[in-house]
């Protein structure tokens, strides 16, 4: 049972990474508390449910969700964040708020509030049994896709031109436009490749409960927060591993805590409690 | 005067009293709150507790108001050690963990929250009067705050921590001040709304209802009390005048956020010392 559940958390935990690595990378490059990410993890499942119904396939579906969620996420700095970037740090965070009320609404308003399921969903029925547990294919594919894209980008971030240059970018723009690096093509990157993430978590966990619904995201950016800053802003190791942790402890929370605290909220529980020892996060050094 | 005048005499009210409780810590102090509702919940869940047990209306107005300050104070001194980004984060993270934990709570009703509150003694008129006179009450304290040396030390924080620090400004201090008035305030307007509504429940305090403050004190202007209170007070109308807006509330508040940021970060206060060629607003 225990074994199961630890096993399971794994799940989540992989999910979350997909999810927080954008919230990351756009705090790690610009400073920003993304929260209208989680929309774009809402509109991500939208786009693939509304596809993979309209054509059958759940390929297609997926391959909307990520070019749906990856062209509004560059769209969203453009014309969001990028003319504010000089303001305050609280207005691009207070716009971010305003954008993830207006996305959800707007989805409850155009879809109804009761959300999508699939006609036709295959992979949350069929399962796999190993080490006495029983896996479906959605499940597998989250854990899969999360290691392989995770892995992927590591391995561009830390072995590639187009990552050094993203890295300096993160570490010293000013520095890194004058060795050539465009700054701003490093921007539309990230938000491409972090919504994009995203999108193919909020595809995945539709699939998972086979429902869409304009809520989806909204806890599940707040747990982003959290992840984010307990991985120690802007890191992406760090963000990795936080992520895991929070599946973990919802696990365990809501096996033995469920009772006295909704496991939700357990993740920012633990947050204030980390905060309050160590201000900077986790895995960052002092 | 009808029944409905009133009811939503007193919603205007409430909301006043929120929006200057959160602008006496985001506006004056410049501490980002997006928790703000947890307060509002916490003085209404106490204060709905305590009348269940049979406490009577002021006793329990105080207590209410005095235990909400106080867990604020607390939260303060968490936040002393987080500053901007971690801070916003921290205080969505105080949100959550109360509407999770009350939520749960047998004692505190669950899900279904506490309801069966019983009356004030007051009648509806006189209950009106009451929080509309102490929203009035409040909005003069706001502004003799502001003034005030407390209300520079705030402004000095506001503008820059580390040099309010070097000329020698308590910075820690005059912090869980901003938090501990805020939040009473917060609690006071929670403890009335008890009693106002009969029924109080989880989902009414949740991030929302947060944000939904935040919008007040951010359309106002942060650090504006007339400002502010303008704000409060239309936006709570608003819906009402405009009956198709209600149910496009969320999205007309969001719309407004970011306009607003867009075009006058400084809100309505910014917008009037434009017009008006730099005399500020209070």
């Amino acid at each position: 049972m225990l074994f199961e559940v630890v096993i399971k958390s794994l799940v989540n935990g992989c999910m979350y990474a997909l999810m927080a690595i954008g919230l990351t990378l756009v705090y790690g490059l610009l400073r920003i508390l993304h929260i209208a990410h989680a929309a774009l993890f809402t509109l991500g499942a939208y786009a693939g449910v509304i596809v993979a119904n309209a054509t059958g396939s759940i390929a297609l579906g997926m391959g909307a969700a990520i070019l749906s969620a990856g062209v509004a996420g560059v769209l969203i700095y453009r014309f969001a964040y990028q003319p504010v970037l000089k303001h305050p740090h609280h207005v691009p965070l207070i716009i971010s708020v305003g954008l993830l009320i207006v996305l959800e609404d707007g989805f409850r308003i155009l879809f109804g509030g009761y959300g999508i399921t699939f006609n036709d969903n295959p992979y949350n029925t069929a399962t796999v049994a190993a080490l006495g547990i029983t896996f479906n294919y959605v499940e597998i594919a989250m854990v899969g896709s999360a290691v392989v894209l995770i892995g992927t980008f590591m391995a561009v971030v830390n072995h590639t031109r187009i990552g050094i240059g993203w890295r300096a970018t993160v570490s010293d723009p000013q520095m890194a436009l004058s060795f050539g690096v465009d700054p701003i093509r490093v921007r539309y990157m990230n938000f491409l490749i972090g919504s994009a993430l995203g999108a193919i978590a909020g595809m995945l966990l539709a699939l998972m409960t086979n429902l869409v619904e304009p809520a989806m995201g909204a806890t599940l950016s707040y747990k982003g927060l959290a992840i984010v800053v307990l991985g120690g802003l802007g890191s992406v190791r760090g963000t990795l591993l936080a992520s895991l942790m929070l599946g973990l402890i919802e696990a365990m929370g809501s096996l033995y805590l469920s009772d006295h605290l909704d496991p939700n909220a357990l993740g920012f529980l633990f947050l204030i409690a980390v905060l309050m020892f160590r201000p900077q996060g986790l895995f960052t050094r002092a | 005067m009808n029944e409905y005048v009133i009811s939503i005499l007193c919603i205007v009210a409430i909301n006043t009293i929120l929006a200057l409780g959160l602008n006496v810590i985001s506006g004056f102090c410049g501490q980002i709150s997006l928790g703000h509702a947890a307060f509002y919940g916490f003085g209404a869940y106490c204060a709905a507790k305590l009348a269940l047990l049979g406490w009577p209306f002021t006793a329990t107005l105080l207590a209410a108001t005095l235990a909400t300050g106080l867990a604020g104070v607390f939260v303060g001194i968490a936040s002393l050690r987080v500053r901007f980004d971690f801070l916003a984060i921290t205080t969505i993270g105080v949100g959550f963990v109360f509407v999770g934990f009350v939520r749960k709570q047998k004692w505190l009703g669950g899900e279904l929250g506490l309801t069966g509150i019983p009356h004030s003694g007051l009648s509806a008129t006189e209950e009106m009067m009451l929080i509309v006179t102490a929203a009035l009450l409040l909005v003069a304290f706001c502004l003799y705050l502001k003034r005030s040396w407390m209300g520079f030390g705030f402004s000095a924080i506001a503008r820059d921590e580390d040099a309010a620090q070097t000329i020698a400004i308590n910075v820690p201090g005059f912090k869980l001040a901003a938090f501990g008035i805020g939040t009473a305030m917060a609690g006071f307007a929670g403890a009335f709304y008890a009693y106002f509504s009969k029924a109080v429940l989880p989902d009414t305090f949740s991030f929302v209802q947060s944000v939904a403050i935040l919008t007040a004190v951010v359309i106002g202007g942060m650090g504006s009390v007339i400002g502010v209170t303008i704000a409060a007070v239309i936006l709570t109308l608003l819906p009402e005048w405009f009956r198709f807006i209600a149910d496009y509330r969320l999205l007309v508040f969001g719309a407004l956020l970011i306009l607003m940021m867009f075009f006058s970060p400084g809100g309505l206060a910014g917008l009037l010392e434009k017009v008006s060629g730099g005399r500020k607003l209070e």
